[in-house]
């Protein structure tokens, strides 16, 4: 107990010193203001929250139970059954179909936003979750499409449709250049050239004034469905759909329209990423990311292997981008940001590294949320950062022991013998 | 070519590249002992910028006027509060993650590098800020020159390259000549074998993130007073320089963090200089990229073997 004590006290006494320049003594000009109140109470709170937080660790197992140090020791893949019921998922579509007759225009702006980011964080989740490798500069793919479009409109009248393939395409494109020479590197590095390279695509779209249009950005307009327009009156030289369809105009039709449209190519991703975790190349990504040297004597080609999950991620986040562009109707470099990598990062770490649903859900949570405690929108990022290195210390594989689909034993002994015969698919 | 722009820049590369060796030097030393990019380090620079300005203020406060004593208590402070952030940093976000998987540790690093960042923005705000010039006075070679036909190298100029190669030659005598630099050395060359030799190598570990914390301080109060001003972002910019300057000396490599700073520092200002000053970070980058293609162990690195 009083060891404990101790133990906190000594905490709070560090946090206390790193605390009271900081938070007790603002800069103001060249002067300070003194909040001497701040540090003490800051620190009582950290000696405080350690003292219990130790207490219950150690009472209630809780970190035990949560997976704690253990964590990193068990499997990361067990086998068994895979996915969500089919219930579960009717439900899920059913709620998404229903969503747009049900939120009103904020509603419909925040879900747009969510399913860019859930478009994103599936995306960056081949490259990080499935095949390990660390993309720091996601956020250069997705100013890559966003700028296709708005830069191919610009220059070409390149329509929508021909710009949601072709920054596909080109963000593919940029992430095999550069994938390609570093991916032979040890795994670190990627990291720090993928987040040289999102700043490079940001100062370069900030500085390249007369092809971007630099800080001032490039103006996007808004696609059209065969031809039909979403404006009131015709301007790209079609018929607005609302005079097509006979009904009145709403300005309320062009979000719907990309709301279905995003979860159209939503559901196709994720139809298309759980199919590739069963095929040979999703396995050899994962089996990639647990062991490098083991698969490359087993005769898999790592810079293939890596190279193929980095370039269909670019792809995604160039398809984001797209549609990013379409739902602003404006690109500048503002949007490209490394904390947009980083929040995108963010997603894939909490939704659980690798789990789609966990994905899912993570970029709803992390969009959704902010709306509605806009009162404490300077905390956002802080707590981000926070939920990341926790997530990390304790359930560095995600909240979810992950299952993947496997071709069942019939008995058990047979299971038994098999697992006898390989050590270490049982659990050890 | 003018000579005295070509002089002007050489001195100005110097400058920056002795302040990307000092910071290089964290990166380079973590990287060496546990084989991580420590991401949060570019951030533990922004946190010495920041306790320079306020210890500076506090000390002008009390009615501290003598300029080599200011910077000295200054400088203590800084090191002192900025090992710490380094040390804390060190104990939440990385040693609990040892063990793990090899992704777990950099993501940790991203988290706590959002975590400072907006530490400070919430705790002194998201404004600029700024320090009042400390030490002031230039000298011109030649020194009676007329219209800018002459070199200029500030007395913080000056201090900037005389303090880090005395913090770096300082760092070096610690690491060829100490116990404690010997332990970090074994723990470096093989952690498991260090350990059953007596070494706590966590402890090492923990000392090598002060070593490389307590660096970055210096370059942040040496910059800091250089060119007076500052925000909460400043650290993003700083940390990647400063890791392409350990990259290009040879990542690990304690002289190399120094030679590739100077050699990044230089080819950055002539390029600003002589080509495009927008385009000068872009620059930078590329020779990361380009260096990690061509020749990923840099200058005085030894190539990487994986180990089973």
């Amino acid at each position: 107990m009083w060891a404990r004590w101790w133990m906190a006290c000594r905490v709070g006494a560090i946090a206390l010193l790193l605390l009271a320049p900081m938070v007790g003594a603002v800069l103001s000009g060249y002067q300070i203001e003194t909040h001497w109140q701040r540090p003490l109470w800051l620190a009582l709170a950290v000696t405080v929250g350690t003292f219990f937080c130790s207490w219950l660790l150690q009472h209630i197992g809780w970190f035990d139970r949560f997976g704690g140090r253990a964590a990193s020791s068990t499997p990361a893949v067990t086998i068994g059954q895979s996915g969500p019921r089919p219930l579960w998922i009717l439900l899920a579509m059913a709620l998404a179909i229903a969503l747009p007759f049900v939120v009103g225009k904020y509603g419909m702006s925040v879900a747009i936003l969510a399913l860019i980011y859930i478009l994103l964080g599936l995306g960056l989740n081949i490259v990080v979750g499935l095949a390990g490798l660390l993309d720091l500069g996601f956020v250069a793919f997705y100013a890559v499409g966003a700028y296709t479009y708005a830069l191919g409109y610009h220059y070409w009248q390149l329509s929508f449709w021909l710009a949601l393939p072709l920054g596909a395409l080109l963000a593919g494109l940029f992430g095999m250049v550069l994938g390609f020479p570093v991916l032979r590197l040890h795994g670190d590095y990627l990291a720090i050239v993928t987040l040289g390279f999102g700043e490079i695509i940001r100062l370069v779209l900030n500085n390249w004034v007369a092809v971007t249009g630099g800080p001032n950005g490039v103006s996007v307009v808004f696609p059209t469905l065969f031809g039909l327009e979403f404006n009131r009156r015709a301007k790209q030289g079609g018929t607005p759909i609302h005079e097509f369809f006979g009904i009145s105009y709403s300005s309320d039709h062009r979000a719907i329209f990309l709301y279905f449209l995003l979860l159209a190519v939503v559901g196709l991703l994720i139809i298309m990423v759980i199919r590739l975790k069963r095929m040979p190349i999703g396995r050899a990504w994962e089996a990639l990311r647990e062991n490098e040297v083991a698969c490359r004597s087993l005769g898999i080609h790592h810079v293939t292997v890596k190279l193929s999950a980095f370039g269909l991620g670019a792809m995604v986040g160039g398809i984001g981008g797209v549609f990013f562009a379409a739902l602003q109707g404006f690109v500048n470099p503002s949007s490209f940001t490394f904390f947009e990598s980083a929040y995108i990062l963010a997603i894939v770490v909490l939704g659980g590294m690798g789990s789609t649903t966990g994905v899912i859900a993570a970029a709803m949570v992390l969009t959704v949320l902010p709306e509605l405690l806009r009162d404490f929108s300077d905390y956002r990022v802080l707590s981000v950062g926070i939920a990341m290195v926790l997530m990390m210390v304790w359930r560095p594989r995600g909240l979810r022991q992950r299952r993947r689909p496997f071709f069942a034993l019939p008995t058990a002994a047979e299971e038994n013998r098999a697992a006898a015969l390989v050590p270490g698919v049982d659990g050890r | 070519m003018d000579i005295y722009i070509f002089g002007q820049q050489l001195v100005n590369g110097l400058v920056l590249g002795s302040t990307y060796g000092l910071i290089a030097v964290g990166y380079t030393m973590v990287y060496g002992i546990i084989g991580m990019i420590n991401f949060a380090h570019g951030e533990i620079y922004m946190i010495s910028a920041y306790l320079t300005a306020i210890f500076l203020a506090l000390l002008a406060g009390f009615g501290l006027h003598s300029v080599p004593v200011v910077l000295l208590l200054v400088l203590l402070c800084t090191l002192f509060l900025t090992a710490l952030y380094g040390w804390s940093v060190e104990r939440i976000a990385y040693r609990p993650l040892r063990h793990s998987n090899r992704l777990a540790p950099l993501i940790s690093a991203i988290g706590i590098s959002l975590i400072l960042q907006n530490y400070i923005r919430i705790s002194q705000g998201a404004r600029n800020q700024g320090v009042p010039p400390v030490l002031e006075g230039v000298w011109r070679i030649p020194a009676q020159a007329v219209e800018q036909q002459f070199v200029q190298i500030t007395y913080q100029q000056s201090l900037i390259v005389i303090t880090a190669l005395a913090s770096m030659a300082l760092l070096t005598w610690v690491i060829h000549h100490t116990a404690l630099g010997r332990a970090c050395r074994a723990t470096q060359q093989d952690r498991v074998m260090a350990n059953l030799l007596g070494v706590d190598t966590d402890r090492i570990i923990s000392v090598v993130f002060v070593m490389g914390a307590a660096m970055a301080a210096v370059a942040g109060m040496l910059v800091t007073l250089n060119y007076g001003s500052f925000d909460f972002y400043i650290g993003f910019l700083m940390g990647i320089k400063a890791f392409t300057a350990a990259v290009l000396g040879g990542i690990g490599s304690l002289p190399g963090a120094m030679l590739g700073g100077v050699v990044l520092g230089l080819a950055e200002s002539f390029f600003a200089g002589f080509v495009n000053s927008d385009y000068k970070d872009v620059f930078a980058f590329s020779l990361l990229i380009l260096f990690l293609i061509f020749r990923p162990s840099g200058f005085l690195g030894v190539p990487e073997v994986e180990k089973v």
